[in-house]
């Protein structure tokens, strides 16, 4: 290992331009003539639109054109889709209801964008956005997701009797039903998942360019994946051919599952450019960013455990109904089905499993994938159970889990999922270790002769990362391959650029790429650079979600690695008159192994484009690509461990500790992969004692903005104990997993069940807020 | 309309906005210094953090016609002939940050803090001081420690100094 090399705690080089204020995020882009956008929201929850009159807004200053969805309409701008089939048991395909991007006839939730108007300054399109008249007639309106299932309720989508997407199920239901029956202990729960906004900090932003001299369109955008962006927008929804349009995505601040999609906005403001001639940015404000911004979570469960007389599980049955909003965002249907459902068995060798998911519209923002995706859901799930069951067993938590530890790799689980590699007693030994478990009971008594209530949870989560065979993926349902692509372009003068399809947005890909170059090369990190972003200068990608960048993208820079060192070594061995199989490459230099002879890299790259003394045949120059299409998922597993104080007074908990024990694979750089599990874990913490979206009754959003939904501040926080162990993931190169959700999966129940334990009383949701939590102390269990 | 003058990053700058317009918005729209961030419209997130008159403020809670003739320092002015300041460097460092949106105001939120408490301060302190700054990507875990580390090497330089 070099100094820069897999494995070191290499500080990032795109901090610089962070910390200095010279990043580039796409609010800050300008361009000459730029106009600016606002939208024309809805704020009823559900109503049919009679009418709308812009003739007062178009004459305000510096209005430059307000345009509606009928105009859309006629320019053949189609309906945003959902990349994912489900089908339900009986066989039928979910039910997709039409999505405009600017609604033309119904409005479904509050926020739903009905025009655009595009103006001078930002101040003047608000102005004029407010002087919209639209005719609305309002409809009843549900938003709680098991009324929307009821008969007699309101109706969102002509496609979906009683608003029902699809109802299917995985698993043996026949063989689950026996072991419930034939169990000697069955543990019952009922589980809500609360849903959450994603809130990255810098609010979504689009700058749409039509250029009309050459038929051509280009769009800035926060996104996390700017090649999907650009396919979904010309193969589906005709905003313009793909040859025709370039998808940019700069620095981006932060995504976390909700910059994956694509939004109405970005379609709209490429084609507001378009008709009024004019390059349009728009950029969210928060309280937009909170009514439209794809939520996560929103599940309410039941769950059924069975034991047998050794406490080993016998069965799991699952019923979920997961509140999918207003209409269908991009990869909604797969998150509480294949990336839910799927991991279920967790880290046990459960026998049977059988999980029934419905899901379900309501008047409510689009739902969609937030970091985890499905992964916190199955993990919250299954680890309130096993501790509510470890309670009702008399066991220790550790001890029934031990008990039930998959041991032998590879696992098959009876949810689809095979698992490769993992050691999951090492990762609770660790937390336990590390979270002093032994000594709990002297600190809870010490705290009790404070008047506190101390308690201690545990997690033991799996995920699955690295999304995924494309064949397996597409046998499932999805609409495209997940592979990634990487190109590695060795310049005359030995400097190297690396074009992934991988995007960064705070993971610090251009840190950790580089430092796979440097490893494999032995070059400085400093002559390496990242390019990625950019549909018109990185040849494909797929983006970054779901943990894939290091085990799918960093597995396709691996591969064209290979590329280039096999071509290097060719021209190597030719310039020094050896057998290429002598060369190897260390230091920066191409050496014959075993004597003093080498040739400096920069040499043989500049030999490689002169070309004047080439092996006869030998293309010049020096640069390749790969495509790489994971074998498996990864499976990222670990213990955390939460300790807890509830004041009993007021109900307020404080995190006294928080232990986070993961299995990631091989490690590139450790200091961004421990900043990782930070994030993740605030993101946990904030998900079980703050966070939570609010609709009332006529769905009006409650919590719109940061004085009224709970982002966890520094205050709200402990410092986090983290470790990793590493048993390495055998089906890709690198031998990493994914560390990029593991602390938003893991944590919920940890610290539910660490404040379940103070309180005791098992009946607790999420957010524990202190109200929650006071009342449920004064009950007892 | 109204024609503000000010000081910026040490040198003297004018510019024609609406009445109305905030001071972030006059430093991202008509100076081009980007490097202050909007993370939300209710002054909760903190990323609009700049130095008016030597103090950390929240530019999007000021309207720019307040700040006329005060002398303002944004991130961009922070960094001398292209020397990270401590906090910047210590940001770096103990990896502060992630996404880097919020990071101009948990900087300039800092350098305040540090300034009036100087190597005093401790854990909770940074915490508490945190109090009007989001950070969705770090888990603060990060941000408090860099804080810590450029408060003891801030103050201990200026021990020596006295």
């Amino acid at each position: 290992m070099g100094v820069d090399g897999i494995g070191a705690r290499v500080a990032r080089k795109e901090d610089r331009r962070f910390l200095t204020g010279k990043g580039r995020y796409t609010d800050d882009m300008s361009v000459p003539g730029m106009k600016y956008a606002a939208f024309v929201r809805s704020p009823h929850a559900h109503a049919t639109i009679a009418g709308i009159d812009a003739t007062a807004a178009r004459a305000m200053p510096g209005v430059i054109d307000v345009l509606d969805g009928r105009q859309l309409l006629a320019d053949g701008i189609g309906n945003l889709i959902c990349g994912w089939m489900i089908h339900s048991k009986d066989g039928s395909p979910m039910k997709m209801g039409a999505w405009r991007p600017l609604a033309d006839k119904t409005v479904r939730y509050v926020g739903d964008a009905v025009a655009i108007v595009v103006a001078d300054s930002v101040a003047e399109a608000r102005d004029a956005a407010e002087a919209v008249v639209v005719d609305y007639e309002p409809l009843p309106v549900v938003t709680d997701p098991v009324q929307a299932l009821a008969d007699g309720q309101p109706q969102l989508h002509p496609e979906a009797a009683n608003n029902l997407i699809f109802d299917w199920e995985l698993g043996d239901a026949a063989a689950v039903d026996r072991a419930l029956a034939a169990a000697a202990h069955v543990t019952e729960l009922k589980i809500f998942n609360n849903r959450l906004s994603p809130n990255p900090m810098e609010p979504r932003a689009t700058l749409g360019i039509y250029d009309a001299g050459d038929d051509h369109y280009t769009c800035y955008t926060t996104s996390q994946n700017p090649h999907l962006a650009r396919l979904v927008m010309s193969a589906f929804y005709n905003v313009a051919p793909e040859n025709k349009l370039r998808v940019i995505a700069p620095d981006v601040g932060g995504g976390f599952g909700s910059k994956i999609y694509i939004y109405p906005e970005e379609i709209v403001c490429l084609w507001a450019s378009k008709r009024t001639g004019v390059p349009v940015k728009w950029t969210s404000d928060r309280t937009e960013a909170f009514l439209t911004d794809a939520h996560g979570r929103d599940h309410v469960s039941t769950v059924k455990m069975a034991f047998d007389a050794g406490n080993g599980i016998t069965a799991l049955k699952v019923d979920t109904i997961a509140n999918l909003g207003a209409y269908m965002s991009l990869f909604s249907s797969c998150v509480p089905t294949y990336l839910y459902a799927t991991l279920l068995s967790g880290q046990y060798d459960i026998p049977a499993i059988h999980a029934n998911v419905r899901t379900v519209y309501t008047n409510t923002v689009p739902v969609d994938a937030y970091r985890g995706a499905g992964r916190p859901e199955a993990t919250y799930l299954l680890e309130r159970t096993m501790e509510t069951a470890a309670r009702e067993l008399g066991l220790s938590p550790a001890e029934l889990r031990r008990t039930n530890f998959v041991r032998s790799f590879p696992h098959q689980t009876p949810v689809i999922m095979n698992y490769d590699a993992g050691d999951y007693e090492a990762s609770l030994d660790a937390a336990m270790a590390a979270a002093d478990w032994s000594g709990f009971a002297a600190r809870k008594a010490e705290a009790e002769g404070r008047g506190m209530k101390r308690g201690i949870g545990m997690s033991c989560y799996i995920e699955a990362c690295g999304l995924a065979p494309s064949a397996a993926v597409g046998s499932l349902g999805a609409g495209v391959g997940l592979w990634e692509s990487a190109e590695v372009k060795v310049n005359m003068v030995g400097t190297i650029e690396v074009m992934t399809g991988s995007h960064s947005h705070g993971q610090g890909h251009e840190t950790t790429f580089a430092q796979l170059v440097a490893d494999r090369l032995g070059l400085p990190i400093d002559s390496i650079n990242i390019v990625h972003g950019d549909t018109d200068k990185v040849q494909m990608g797929m983006g970054t979600y779901g943990s894939r960048s290091g085990a799918v993208g960093m597995s396709a820079l691996a591969k064209a690695l290979d590329k280039v060192e096999a071509k290097a070594k060719k021209i190597a061995a030719h310039l020094m008159e050896a057998d290429e199989s002598d060369i190897v490459i260390e230091d920066g230099a191409l050496k014959v192994a075993g004597t003093d002879k080498s040739v400096p890299w920069f040499q043989m790259a500049l030999a490689a484009y002169t070309a004047h003394n080439l092996p006869p045949g030998l293309e010049p120059g020096l640069k390749e690509s790969a495509f790489y299409d994971p074998a498996n998922f990864t499976f990222p597993a670990g213990c955390y461990i939460c300790e807890v104080e509830v004041d009993p007074e007021t109900g307020r908990t404080t995190v006294i500790q928080f232990v986070a024990a993961d299995d990631f694979g091989n490690i590139i750089n450790p200091m961004i992969v421990e900043g990782q599990v930070h994030g993740g874990i605030a993101q946990g913490i904030g998900q079980a004692l703050l966070e939570e979206v609010r609709y009332d009754d006529s769905g009006q959003l409650l919590t719109a903005s940061y004085l009224d939904y709970a982002m966890p501040r520094a205050e709200d926080l402990p410092s986090f104990t983290v470790s990793t162990s590493n048993t390495p993931c055998p089906n890709n190169p690198l031998g990493v997993k994914g560390c990029g959700e593991a602390g938003a999966i893991g944590s919920p129940p940890a610290l539910i069940n660490a404040i379940t334990d103070a309180i005791g009383n098992n009946q607790l949701t999420m957010p524990a807020t202190a109200e929650k939590v006071w009342a449920a102390a004064q009950t007892g269990n | 309309m109204a024609k503000i003058t000010m000081t910026v990053n040490g040198r003297q700058v004018s510019g024609v906005c609406d009445d109305r317009t905030l001071l972030v918005h006059f430093i991202r729209e008509n100076l081009g210094l980007t490097g202050t961030h909007v993370g939300c419209d209710t002054s909760q997130c903190g990323a609009c953090v700049v130095h008016m008159d030597g103090q950390s403020v929240k530019s999007c809670s000021i309207l720019a016609a307040q700040a006329a003739g005060s002398a303002i320092t944004t991130i961009e002015g922070l960094a001398q002939n292209g020397e990270l300041h401590p906090v910047q460097a210590a940001f770096k460092a103990h990896h502060g940050l992630q996404c880097g949106f919020c990071t101009p105001g948990m900087v300039m939120t800092a350098v305040d803090m540090i300034r009036r408490h100087g190597s005093a301060l401790d854990e909770a302190m940074v915490r508490a001081e945190l109090e009007g700054n989001i950070c969705r990507c770090t888990g603060y875990h990060n941000i408090v420690k860099a804080i810590l580390a450029a408060a003891h090497e801030m103050g201990g330089v200026r021990q020596a100094a006295e």
